[in-house]
């Protein structure tokens, strides 16, 4: 007992009790559930409580429990089966109608005093309960585009308004910044003091004067590049949020990966189609100040000869409008849309409301233009994969379309509606895209996948099984060649699971089929401190030790070794966690923790048990 | 219970010539293979479609082969994955004429229900268990991701045995690593096995598993160098070997068990890992017996290198 202190047995007990506690939670298999969450304006309550019940028992759907949550926020129906639960997912969606999410979800069934203390079960990935996972990327090709266009237009005014003379302001090719052409080197010093007091994120430069053309180049600086795709990732990462919880799936896996990269992950869902649309699909508005008389637009469409101040686009029917080149206000500067019906002739619209600066803008485009009109241009761009030279080239495809063309009845600044959507579900679907705020680059959909709920099933029965015989094969495998010591080790390995899962349940980590074969590897890993421990005893009692010392010392000894052993191979467990990608990920956590824990359980665990086995008692031998 | 002798004291380092000469060979070969017939990426590292079927009946990869030639899909990669009924079959966008000038997540979709139709059509038992995509550009970064993990993990790990032993360990240690992961690759080129992202992630785990094995010779090497009085260094290093063999191969006979059931019963998604694991055990155990002390002998490890220095001649300053 000397060799053992008290405090040790102490830290051995409770951490053996928090292991076991939150362990716990993984019993209890979570149930098929639906999930009913409020739109704006409907309330989730007794009554929506009673609706339910109502349909559901109209359709002899079997259910289990229908339940409004803590935050009264949410109704939750279970059900004895993934089967009723779809029926009543699809029957509920139609009936409740566009006034409630209804989503498709596992809930848990961990009781409340295990979850009052924030023991959870571990969430399952997608390939342990089926679902779609989608890689996104931003094209930081157009994070630049924007950059620039924007600042040519910027430079232009500003020399305007500092009567700067120049030449021509306009975008050198992509990443190079804008090219200004001015006509003297006394000019050309102008400007550049004047840009970089006015612009600190752009970088001026003289190019090669040639004549009388006296070039600056403007680009923009790295690091703000740098900086404006970080803050396009996040929000885009925010818009998804917000879109896929239009969507109606619960706990839905939105992230970041590296520098350009969003993982979404969508539980449950199987229709990628559905999910692409809104996910995929980058919508902006823009606001365009219409020109010149429907006659004018017919005449430029059909020769084909534009005035210089306009632009032609055409409606969904397709009609001609001829459009300022310039936007008055962009989608980035709107902060809400929603779907409704107008309240004079009753058809489908989109209140939108616009940030200060977009209403600022307005207000000054609609107080010197009541009774002109206005257009407003939906912007939709997709990627398409075209065969250039055998070779797959991603062509962005745009398309601009003017969905709403109407006078300025009167003078309006941050709040206005839409008109003229040709249905509630366009109203519907645009004001979704649109409340997810305005994309500031567009994302690709870069890989995806979607695993089927069966198939999800059975991984995590395989899974299952491949913990089970392993841990099973080298339990009886210890015991037979250490007999006692080996079934003590035993004991530590059983609790090394018990403890892996505990920690990787508080932390949240998500249990993937990689995170399992980690396990896996870790317990027929973590049995090596033990096969140590006991190859260094039986070497000290051939040496002639007492049993006592023999177990002292071969601790001792052995610690140092494991310790050695373990740091290397917790390094290689880091280089895992920082590949990054989700799977491999899960996978590097899994042995990390792994590791960590069964230092403890190996040495610390067994030693306590061995010493309460030995301890005070004179031995002869040992069982080893 | 034993299986070894544990006065065994063969005599490994005699053997070096011989075992270093095929370690060496073992890794040139592989070098070869691997540059000669590379890997059989996957779908992680090649980008591409693949779609998982299952049929309710038993079939033949030959007669899904010849469903989808029938249904204008030539190209594709027909697997059994787990038993007779699950395939998987894996395909470029451009295998399908159907899905021309479609983007790529389109272009998936469109293939994935061509597949389905085409065995639908032959066999009306069959279902899509699984289906993903992958764009090109993913898979270079996972590659060179996954290279610079294997880079950072073995300089880590290096830098580690410097600092804790000595700079010849973890000279050898590298080199035994560079050894262990090269014939392990090797393996992989020379079956054509599917090379996939769990594939790499479990080298990585043959990394950190066969460094295990060798710091634990290692550090038997130092302390008997430390402890005993004037014996050679070949004879240190034999006695090192000798006396960790029982663990060495008892652990690897225990996280082999594991690994083992992991394959045969965790099913197809963990096969890869599995495999790979078996092959990098058996190589890495190999290895830290015949491989790494022999490395450590000719870098010239010597009993002054291995004291403890700096403490010692601290305890001693503080003596009267």
């Amino acid at each position: 007992m000397t060799d053992f202190p008290r405090w040790k047995y102490a830290l051995v007990v409770l951490v053996l009790l928090f292991g076991i506690v939150y362990a716990l939670p993984n019993i209890f298999p979570p149930q098929s559930a639906v999930q009913i969450s409020a739109n704006r304006g409907a309330t989730v309550d007794e009554a929506l409580k009673t609706k339910v019940a109502g349909l559901l028992q109209q359709s002899n759907t079997p259910v289990s429990a229908i339940e409004i949550d803590a935050t009264g926020s949410r109704l939750l129906a279970r059900f004895p089966d993934a089967d009723a639960q779809s029926r009543a997912g699809d029957q509920l969606r139609q009936a409740l109608g566009d006034q409630y999410n209804v989503a498709l979800n596992l809930a848990s069934t961990v009781p409340s005093w295990l979850r009052a203390i924030n023991a959870n079960s571990m969430p399952l990935g997608l390939d342990l309960q089926g679902g779609v996972r989608f890689l996104m990327e931003v094209d930081q090709n157009a994070v630049i585009d924007t950059q620039e266009t924007r600042y040519s237009d910027d430079i232009r005014s500003l020399l305007r308004d500092k009567n700067v003379p120049f030449d021509s302001v306009n975008r050198n090719p992509r990443g190079q910044g804008v090219g200004i052409i001015l006509r003297s080197d006394a000019d050309r010093q102008a400007a550049a003091t004047l840009l970089g007091t006015e612009y600190p994120d752009l970088q001026i430069n003289d190019g090669a004067t040639t004549g009388d053309r006296f070039v600056l180049n403007a680009t923009v600086k790295p690091a703000k590049l740098r900086e404006l795709a970080q803050s396009t990732i996040r929000q885009n990462v925010t818009t998804l949020r917000n879109r896929v919880n239009a969507l109606g799936v619960s706990e839905p896996i939105i992230q970041q990966q590296g520098e350009s990269q969003i993982i979404v992950e969508l539980a449950g869902v199987q229709d990628t189609a559905e999910a692409k649309k809104l996910i995929g699909a980058v919508a902006t508005l823009q606001y365009r100040a219409g020109l010149y008389s429907p006659e004018q637009a017919m005449e430029a469409a059909r020769s084909g000869s534009v005035p210089p101040d306009a632009k032609l686009y055409f409606g969904r029917e397709g009609r001609p409008y001829l459009l300022a080149k310039k936007p008055i206000v962009t989608g980035d500067e709107l902060i809400d849309a929603t779907s409704g019906r107008d309240q004079q002739n009753g058809t489908p619209n989109v209140s939108v409301t616009l940030n200060s600066s977009g209403a600022r803008k307005m207000a000054e485009f609609t107080n010197a233009n009541v009774g002109k009109p206005m257009a407003v241009l939906y912007v939709t761009r997709v990627n398409e994969v075209k065969m250039v030279d055998g070779k797959e080239v991603k062509v962005p495809k745009t398309t601009e379309e003017v969905i709403n063309y109407a006078n300025i009845s009167s003078p309006f600044s941050n709040k206005f509606q839409t008109n003229g959507l040709p249905s509630d579900s366009e109203a519907r679907d645009l004001a979704l895209l649109l409340r997810g705020g305005s994309l500031a680059a567009p994302v690709d959909i870069v890989a995806e996948s979607v695993i089927g709920p069966s198939l999800g099933a059975d991984n995590i029965k395989k899974g299952f099984n491949a913990v089970m015989i392993g841990l099973g094969l080298v339990l009886l495998a210890a015991a037979i060649y250490y007999k006692l010591f080996g079934l003590v080790a035993d004991v530590a390995l059983f609790f090394n699971l018990v403890i892996l899962v505990a920690v990787m349940s508080l932390i949240g980590v998500t249990l993937t089929m990689p995170g399992i074969a980690g396990i896996v590897l870790t317990l027929g890993m973590a049995i090596d401190a033990n096969v140590l421990i006991c190859e260094r005893i039986r070497e000290e009692l051939r040496n002639g030790s007492s049993p006592l010392a023999a177990i002292r010392t071969g601790y001792d000894k052995a610690w140092a070794t494991i310790l050695d052993a373990n740091v290397t191979h917790l390094l290689a467990a880091l280089g895992l966690m920082t590949m990054g990608s989700g799977p491999i990920k899960g996978f590097g956590v899994t042995l990390f923790i792994g590791i960590l824990t069964s230092m403890f359980t190996s040495v610390t665990v067994t030693h306590a048990i061995t010493a309460l086995i030995h301890g005070g008692r004179k031995l002869k031998t040992l069982s080893v | 219970m034993e299986i070894f002798n544990h006065n065994a004291n063969f005599n490994f380092l005699g053997l070096r010539r011989f075992s270093i000469g095929l370690a060496v060979l073992l890794m040139l070969g592989s070098i070869g293979l691997i540059l000669g017939k590379g890997f059989n990426y996957g779908q992680d590292f090649t980008g591409g479609i693949v779609v998982g079927v299952a049929y309710e009946n038993p079939i033949d990869s030959a007669d899904v082969r010849a469903a989808l030639a029938k249904g204008g899909l030539e190209d594709a990669l027909v697997q059994a994955v787990g038993g007779t009924r699950e395939l998987s079959v894996r395909l470029q966008g451009k295998d399908d004429a159907g899905a021309a000038g479609m983007s790529g997540d389109e272009a998936a979709g469109k293939v994935a229900n061509d597949v389905v139709a085409a065995l639908k059509a032959a066999r009306p038992d069959v279902r899509m268990t699984s289906r993903s995509f992958v764009g090109p550009q993913v898979g270079e970064e996972l590659r060179s991701d996954g290279i610079y993990a294997v880079i950072f993990v073995i300089v880590g790990i290096m830098g580690y045995l410097w600092i804790r032993f000595e700079k010849r360990f973890a000279l050898a240690a590298l080199a035994t690593e560079v050894h262990d992961v090269l014939v392990t690759l090797g393996i992989f080129a020379l079956t054509q096995r599917e090379f996939d992202l769990t594939v790499l992630a479990s080298v990585l785990a043959v990394v950190g598993y066969s460094i295990n094995d060798k710091v634990v010779v290692f550090d038997r090497v130092r302390e008997l160098f430390r402890s005993s009085r004037n014996a050679s260094p070949e004879e240190v290093l034999n006695k090192s070997i000798n006396s960790t063999l029982s663990r060495t191969i008892i652990t690897s006979l225990f996280t082999g068990i594991t690994m083992a059931a992991l394959y045969f019963i965790g099913g197809p998604v963990v096969h890869g890992f599995a495999i790979t694991m078996l092959i990098g055990i058996l190589v890495g155990t190999l290895s830290s017996i015949f491989v790494a002390s022999p490395i450590l002998l000719w870098l010239g490890v010597s009993k002054k290198d291995l004291m403890p220095v700096a403490k010692d001649e601290g305890e001693l300053a503080r003596r009267p």
